[in-house]
């Protein structure tokens, strides 16, 4: 096991090491982040050549990648090109997504159990087909359209029916908030609600029906219909027998689709004006002094070890819950 | 080294489990025992296929917002570039979805909105299931040296979320232009990596059937051995992941479009003509609630046909989520 998870964050460092090239190279060639100040007739030479000896832009597109590289090895970000350093910023940034995207999955996959089970023990009865109808429309549902629906339909009918703002629509937090931990807390939750309920929403979904599958396949395998025949009564079979094996496949599913939720999460942070990892992403893609290949290569870093982690952690564990499952 | 199957198939569905649970849907796989005798295995499809009761109602709805998107255009009386009189006004005889703030004709707006979104699905499909086809066959079939590459690839690939990646490539590319062909393709280039994965996966246990060995044999040439022998072998999946690229390639487009990376104003998609009607959502609705409602609807369609054509072809498949 330990020279399967040693071969396998090997690996994963490759395969992040050709990534960071690739967009590299893909998001230095895109643009010019000196072309507004190019534009400005005013500008002397002597400006632009400032700024590019600045940003690096004086040497080639490989010889800044090793730059990049070498100082990022060190633990160094770099700096963006509004100036400042990457790093403080990302670790900000990757907070605030956080708080949006662990509580969606913890809560996602909560609901996606129930809901399996009760899928697949009420096989075609009324609550598993409303919430097999249900787990259809939100599957279907684009992320922007169910977050603005949420925001401005919902949202808006709850405050006016409670009299005051209880879920707020924008931001992460209220700015400048002073009060204790419990009211921070507080606030905290009343500006997650939004964004957290719809990552789960359309993220339960598919897990729902793949729980629901995969209990239904365990259900009808004859060691479940050996215990009930043997007497072991209908509770008992459904918790200790057919539900410990059934929750196997699940766990996977989820550490797979975390990149998905990471990536529905853009979207989401960007409806609810969230200043999180997302946004960070498209600041560096688009603006005055873009691309921001120091902001772009931070986040691709960052993002893609979690998620290689997630699928590291996602294997090991498929193991220690499956015997049949050996890594050699 | 027994690492847990990664392809996309193999993670999402255990033998049988989902054809178990998309029963609930409403269809009659494995209900009453069919009468077999006699029949092609496309025929059996077919037939399992017109039984399946939301497959058929996705399929219906799906072929008429398609005809409406390309045929009501030439007899409607606004196009979509158009301004009209009046502007900002809600859902009436004369503009059945509202005009936006400027007067453009909502409706004239979201079918040519549904055009764009449907043709570059069409591409993106098209070119991802050739391409993921033939690279997933030839990885599975020699294995070895092009497996192991195909394979570290698309590792590559599933390692970036796959929407950061697009936002990305089409950052690169919208300097250039924004047309949805060009928008299209890279969406292909990356979705084609699922696709290849599923093709590869198939073949490699194809590869030990008796038929194929028995082709080999006998002296038939590689090409011959996959693509007569193999491919119409693993027809099944492709459909299915095919039908399924097309419910992601719209999705994809939408939100690229929304997030101001895919296709530009003046030309229109689903995506930005949501985005456009997002801030005002409250006042003038129905900027947000057709072209969603639309968009919606597509999807839910496609992932009904999606679901018919895998319990009618091959039970053990399902989707993947961009």
């Amino acid at each position: 096991m330990s020279g399967f998870i040693v071969r396998r964050t090997l690996a994963g460092i490759a395969i992040l090491f050709v990534a960071s090239f690739l967009t590299f190279i893909l998001v230095a060639e895109s643009g010019d982040p000196l072309a507004t100040l190019k534009a400005n007739p005013h500008t002397t030479q002597a400006a632009i050549d400032a700024a590019s000896a600045r940003l690096g832009l004086d040497h080639s597109v490989f010889e800044r990648y090793w730059i990049w590289l070498s100082h990022f090895v060190r633990g160094d970000m770099g700096n963006s090109t509004q100036g400042g350093p990457v790093e403080p910023q990302l670790w900000q940034r990757l907070g605030v997504t956080m708080k949006m995207v662990l509580p969606a999955t913890i809560i996602a996959a909560v609901i996606a159990v129930a809901l399996g089970i009760l899928g697949a023990v009420r096989q075609y009865k009324l609550d598993d087909h409303i919430s097999t109808t249900l787990a259809y429309i939100f599957y279907a549902t684009p992320v922007f359209v169910l977050g603005i629906l949420l925001k401005d339909f919902v949202a808006i009918n709850v405050n006016n029916a409670i009299g005051h703002t209880v879920v707020y629509t924008v931001g992460d937090s209220t700015a400048g908030f002073t009060g204790g931990f419990g009211a921070r807390l507080v606030d905290d939750v009343e500006h997650s609600i939004l964004p957290v309920l719809t990552l789960v929403l359309v993220t339960y979904a598919a897990w729902s029906r793949y729980q629901r599958a995969s209990l239904l396949d365990v259900l009808n395998s004859d060691y479940v219909r050996f215990a009930r025949a043997k007497g072991v009564p209908r509770r008992r079979v459904l918790v200790r027998h057919a539900l410990r094996n059934a929750l196997i496949p699940l766990t996977t599913v989820i550490a797979l689709d975390f990149a998905a939720i990471i990536g529905g999460a853009v979207i989401t942070e960007i409806v609810y004006g969230w200043e999180g990892m997302g946004q960070f992403l498209l600041n560096g893609l688009q603006g005055p002094l873009t691309p921001d290949v120091n902001v772009v290569q931070a986040w691709l870093v960052v993002t893609a070890a979690i998620i290689i982690l997630f699928n590291l952690l996602a294997d090991i564990s498929y193991a220690a819950l499956d015997p049949r499952i050996r890594y050699g | 080294m027994a690492e847990p199957q990664r392809d996309v198939g193999a993670t999402y569905g255990t033998a049988a489990t989902e054809y178990a649970a998309d029963r609930a849907v409403g269809t009659s796989v494995e209900g009453a025992p069919e009468d077999t005798a006699g029949r092609s295995q496309l025929n059996l499809a077919f037939h399992r296929f017109i039984h399946h009761r939301m497959a058929l109602a996705g399929l219906t709805i799906f072929v008429l917002l398609v005809a409406i998107a390309f045929i009501v255009p030439h007899f409607w009386k606004w196009g979509y570039a158009e301004i009209t009189p009046s502007f900002a006004s809600g859902p009436s005889l004369e503009h059945p979805m509202g005009t936006d703030t400027i007067g453009h004709d909502l409706f004239a707006q979201v079918m040519q909105a549904t055009q764009t979104s449907l043709k570059s699905a069409f591409i993106v499909t098209v070119l991802a299931t050739v391409v993921g086809t033939v690279i997933g066959a030839i990885a599975g079939y020699y294995g070895k040296l092009a497996d192991a590459t195909l394979m570290r690839f698309t590792d590559l690939v599933l390692t970036v979320p796959l929407l950061a990646l697009l936002l990305v490539l089409a950052n690169v590319l919208s300097k250039q232009s924004s047309n949805y062909i060009y928008i299209a393709i890279i969406i292909a280039a990356v979705l084609w990596t699922y696709l290849a994965r599923l093709v590869r996966g198939t073949f490699l246990s194809l590869r030990e059937h008796d038929y194929v060995i028995a082709a080999r044999a006998i002296g038939a040439r590689d090409r011959r051995i996959i693509f007569r022998h193999m491919v119409p072998n693993a027809m099944g999946p492709i459909v299915v992941n095919a039908t399924l690229t097309v419910a992601n390639a719209i999705l994809i487009e939408s939100a690229l479009s929304f997030l101001g990376l895919g296709i530009q104003p003046p030309a229109v998609s689903l995506g930005n003509l949501i985005a456009n009607g997002q801030g005002s959502a409250t006042t003038e609705w129905w900027l947000f609630a057709f072209p969603s409602a639309v968009l919606v609807l597509i999807i839910l369609a496609v992932n009904f046909v999606g679901d018919g054509l895998r319990d009618a072809l091959d039970p053990r498949q399902t989707r993947v989520r961009a």
